[in-house]
């Protein structure tokens, strides 16, 4: 646990982790108001749109692509809106078409560009680089202290802390309205409380992880963290405020775990070559989710029998 | 139909030595907890309420009768501004609805919402504090003992720290209505609060609202069961997307208004039948 790690793991694992928890929380929402697949849907339409950023800018950075991305995501909301309301279909329907489309759409302008010079490709938008994202400048955990190394932190991981801190802080502030309006619109609303507001406030903040965390680390973990570490902590607890600290650490462990697993684990069972740490993250927080169906102590809807 | 007369005729009693027709209305909406003028609510194309007028008393309890689809649930949200009105104008106790937004209480139907949401029994009630709490208040001290009466009025209290996933359907209404009680508000409105609920759950909450009502609050309430609306309530509203008659029990609630709200398929010796049937569509 050296100069070493500083250097190769600890920012890539620190990442990862703000990424997961930037996912986590808004997914506990979405969960409860049956809108998971919403996470998904964002992280599949901020394909074209960091394609596109990237075609008009002709470079991989970090601001056009973000405002590409939400830019495809306010398109997707419209598009889903309109196919809703125009097509008379019901809403999971509706993004599913949009989101599956404006993401072949993405892969298809991706490939037609040319790209090979960036390191902008259909793996690196669904794996990320997390890898990639270390800290060369260190020696150590000295570094730490030491401005001029601290300087050559991978921007990646100074974004992501500050859209962490920004949804944590949101959520604490708000989180009165958000509890009041998730689990009772109709109410919230006769207290005056916005609650569409709130509702589309949720989205944005989702979409704000997702947009954040698809740089860094593409959106197979986005797709996982908004459901999974949400899923199984529903499964430990039977309130609001504890399941929520439960996927913050389900969502901590998956990233750490998932790191280490996917660097070590193929050496320990005797293989070459390290795998895909977002892919091994994702594989984690999907089995943290199995093991919670299998044994989390309120597993059984308890209303089931009851009403 | 004669009870827009007969309102008039209330008001202009009321009304300080007579006046003419408009300034009787005025007068009326001055006062009334609860009135409504031209509300018309719509989703998409068809309206689901058209031009309603309605004025609910104080110290009364009023009931909001109608077939399925006739707009009751749709007439309450929108006097909460849950759902936006197309036209027409809303006062509760003579001022604009956000003025007096802390006058009122609403329960929700319950199907409308999730119960097998991570929360208790308390925490629910606490919901009807947050007007006192706010974003950040703690419910401690007087709002907790507020919420833990409103629990004993309702025979919960020993539900307090109670999965609400746990509860049977009668025992989640009590919740809703102690959460309503906790806002202690004037005006009252419920969304069918006898849907599937017991029958000691049923009479429980009768007794709740007219202990409401005895404390000279109004309460308004959309409610099914055609057998019981003489024996809970004082007043009723009848309304078909328009309003049908509107009156106490004796003036507006008949065979002519039931036939003319359920499509005039109905006398009033088949009150029962319609009851055991279901309402009409």
């Amino acid at each position: 646990m050296g100069a070493d790690f500083v250097q190769f793991s600890l920012t890539p694992i620190l990442i990862g982790v703000f990424a997961a928890i930037a996912c986590a929380l808004p997914g506990n929402f979405l969960i409860l108001r049956r809108q998971a697949l919403i996470g998904d849907a964002i992280s599949h339409v901020v394909l074209p749109g960091i394609v596109v950023a990237f075609l008009v800018t002709g470079a991989v950075s970090a601001m056009p692509m973000l405002l590409g991305a939400a830019g495809a995501a306010v398109l997707a909301v419209v598009l889903i809106e309109l196919v809703k309301r125009i097509g008379g279909v019901e809403p999971g329907a509706a993004m599913g078409v949009v989101f599956t489309t404006l993401f072949a759409a993405g892969v298809l302008i991706l490939e037609q560009s040319d790209t090979s010079s960036v390191h902008l490709d259909v793996e690196h938008a669904l794996m990320g680089n997390l890898e990639s994202l270390i800290w060369l400048r260190a020696e150590g955990w000295h570094s730490l202290l030491d401005v001029e190394a601290l300087a050559s932190l991978p921007p990646e991981l100074p974004r992501m802390a500050l859209t962490c801190l920004l949804i944590t802080a949101l959520m604490l502030v708000f989180w009165r309205w958000l509890k009041i309006a998730t689990f009772d619109e109709g109410f919230a609303a006769s207290l005056g409380i916005p609650a569409a507001a709130v509702g589309f406030a949720l989205v944005i903040a989702a979409a704000l992880s997702a947009v954040a965390a698809f740089d860094a680390v593409g959106s197979i973990i986005v797709i996982a963290m908004f459901v999974c570490p949400p899923a199984a902590a529903r499964l430990m607890t039977q309130s609001l405020e504890r399941q929520v600290i439960w996927s913050v650490a389900f969502a901590t462990l998956s990233a750490v775990l998932g790191y280490v697993l996917a660097g070590y684990g193929p050496l320990w069972l005797g293989g070459a070559d390290a795998v895909s740490a977002a892919g091994m993250i994702a594989v984690v927080s999907g089995v943290i989710l199995g093991l919670a169906c299998l044994f989390g102590p309120h597993r059984a809807r308890v209303g089931a029998g009851a009403a | 139909m004669t009870n827009g007369d007969t309102s008039n005729v209330l008001a202009a009693r009321i009304a300080p030595g007579g006046g003419t027709v408009q300034e009787d209305n005025a007068a009326e909406l001055a006062r009334a907890p609860l009135a409504v003028r031209g509300l018309t609510v719509s989703y998409g194309e068809k309206p689901a309420v058209f031009s309603v007028d309605a004025t609910f008393a104080d110290k009364a309890m009023t009931a909001i009768v109608g077939p399925n689809g006739a707009g009751k649930s749709t007439l309450l949200k929108a006097c909460l501004g849950i759902v936006p009105r197309v036209a027409g104008e809303v006062r509760v106790f003579g001022q604009p609805l956000e003025a007096a937004r802390h006058r009122i209480a609403y329960v929700p139907q319950r199907a409308s919402v999730d119960w097998d949401f991570p929360t208790t029994v308390l925490d629910v009630v606490r919901m009807g504090l947050y007007r006192e709490a706010g974003l950040f208040g703690r419910f401690t001290g007087r709002l907790d003992t507020r919420a833990r009466k409103c629990l004993e009025r309702v025979g919960m209290a020993d539900f307090a720290t109670r999965q609400i996933g746990q509860l049977s359907g009668g025992q989640q209404q009590r919740v809703f209505l102690a959460r309503a009680l906790a806002q202690e508000a004037d005006l009252y409105l419920l969304d069918e609060p006898f849907a599937g609920v017991d029958a000691a759950t049923e009479r429980a909450i009768v007794d709740v609202l007219k202990l409401l009502k005895a404390e000279g609050k109004a309460v308004v309430a959309v409610h099914h069961d055609l057998a019981t609306v003489a024996d809970y309530f004082d007043r009723v509203f009848l309304i078909n997307v328009r309003r049908i008659a509107e009156g106490t029990v004796a003036e507006a609630f008949n065979a002519e208004t039931l036939a003319a709200a359920y499509g005039g398929r109905l006398a009033a010796t088949h009150v029962d039948e319609l009851v055991l049937a279901g309402p009409l569509t």
